[in-house]
């Protein structure tokens, strides 16, 4: 073992280096001149290319699409590792549903549902979008499952999973068709890149959604692993 | 002048929970105290002209996050209560026993 | 100084801190929570300075935007890790460092 006074030297030594590096961060904050190529100009100059009229609607699904097509691929990759690396989920006692988040999820979950669409639809030119959309609807998974109206994922069937991989199928469907017609990956043609935009983003809102419920629920039940601590 | 006084009660109040959920010995507090961090920057976003990432920090960076710790939290209680009642099985009659 | 200068300050201090606390913490759901906080601290500080005396800028609010969205999935990742760990080994931290629980 490592002896304590050495432990303790070692801890104040990883505070200093902490302190040091926030006091680096700030000095160079003050000291960075403002950029010199302007973006928001940039983004604005072309904005009517992209069908959408939200600037981070546009940079995230059409300037910067390569990106979000890759992040959707992450967000996949983790809910699979979720399942698989969770302790396998025993059939325990589910908990009974509290009365109080049954009521509350029987009147918030539609209005929730109604929301995320709303959002969805209002990402083409106001705050909103795939991942707002999305998350509302994870919420309300979330919600139904504290409810006790969801049982935890034990393994995902085929629409669970299909659902799963859905936004990611949508952007790679849309992001090679478009090379069909001559053009570079993700290079949406002006005309239709508004409705191929809702497109990739209403796949994504599903996606992102069950996603993000899926790595809440894929968790064991909470009277399921009383066995773990044997 | 109020808008920059705004901005600094903010930022210092960002740190001060920040600090305390770092800090403070239950782990349950220290999840109570993320969640407050999560929904003060979804107001630093909106002072910083950003609602897109004001919406998906309140729902996404407080709210899952939030509800994935304490799902987390919660499983570590249950193992440690089922823990300490196999090592001592009796425990739990005598703590119901009026003294 | 401005207000979105302050909040990359913020971001600055914040992104130190999480760090500190990945490095001395050593239950691992404390370790998640710091790296949340680390996380926080590098979004305000790319959206803060982006916005230091000029319009709103899209272009690091999609990528923040997109780094929310990963950095709840590796938390999810790492907690599903952190719990196969306990049910495996019993303990909440890495091998090598003392035996924690709760």
């Amino acid at each position: 073992m490592i002896p304590g006074s050495i432990k303790r030297a070692g801890r104040v030594l990883a505070l200093g280096l902490s302190l040091g590096l926030a006091l680096l961060l700030g000095w160079a904050m003050f000291d960075l001149p403002p950029a010199e190529i302007r973006l928001p100009e940039q983004v604005a100059a072309r904005l009517a290319e992209t069908g959408v009229s939200h600037p981070v609607t546009a940079v995230l699904l059409d300037f910067r699409s390569y990106d979000t097509l890759l992040e959707v691929g992450v967000l996949l990759l983790a809910v699979i590792g979720v399942l698989a690396t969770r302790a396998e989920v025993r059939d325990g006692v589910e908990p009974a549903p509290e009365p109080v988040l049954l009521a509350l999820a029987r009147v918030t979950v539609p209005l929730m549902v109604v929301v995320a669409g709303y959002l969805l639809w209002a990402g083409a030119h106001r705050p909103g979008g795939a991942f707002q959309a999305g998350a509302v609807l994870a919420a309300s998974g979330v919600l139904l499952r504290l409810a006790g109206r969801l049982p935890a994922w034990a393994t995902p069937g085929f629409t669970m999973r299909l659902g799963l991989a859905v936004g990611l199928l949508i952007f790679l469907i849309v992001a090679a068709g478009v090379m069909v017609g001559g053009v570079t990956l993700l290079d949406y043609p002006s005309d239709l890149a508004g409705g191929l935009i809702l497109l990739i983003e209403a796949g994504l809102a599903v996606s992102i959604g069950l996603t993000l419920a899926g790595l809440f629920l894929s968790a064991p039940a909470p009277g399921a692993n009383r066995e773990d601590a044997s | 002048m109020t808008e920059l006084l705004f901005d600094a009660l903010l930022a210092i109040a960002l740190v001060w929970t920040a600090l305390r959920a770092l800090l403070v010995p239950e782990l349950f507090r220290s999840v109570m105290l993320f969640i407050a961090f999560g929904l003060l920057l979804a107001l630093a976003w909106a002072r910083l002209d950003a609602p897109d990432l004001a919406l998906a920090e309140a729902a996404i960076g407080a709210g899952l996050t939030g509800a994935l710790l304490l799902d987390a939290v919660g499983h570590l209680h249950r193992i440690e209560d089922a823990r300490r009642k196999q090592e001592n099985p009796e425990g739990r009659e005598r703590r119901g026993e009026p003294s | 100084m401005s207000g979105a200068l302050l909040y990359a300050l913020t971001g600055g201090v914040l992104f130190a801190m999480g760090l500190a606390g990945m490095i001395l913490q050593k239950h691992l759901l404390r370790r998640i929570l710091a790296f949340n906080i680390l996380g926080s601290g590098s979004f305000l500080a790319l959206i803060g300075l982006g916005q230091r005396g000029g319009p709103p800028d899209p272009v690091p609010q999609a990528m923040v935007l997109t780094g929310i969205v990963v950095a709840v999935c590796a938390t999810a990742l790492a907690l599903a890790l952190a719990r196969r760990l306990l049910s495996l080994t019993g303990t909440m931290s890495l091998p090598g460092d003392e035996d924690v629980t709760d």
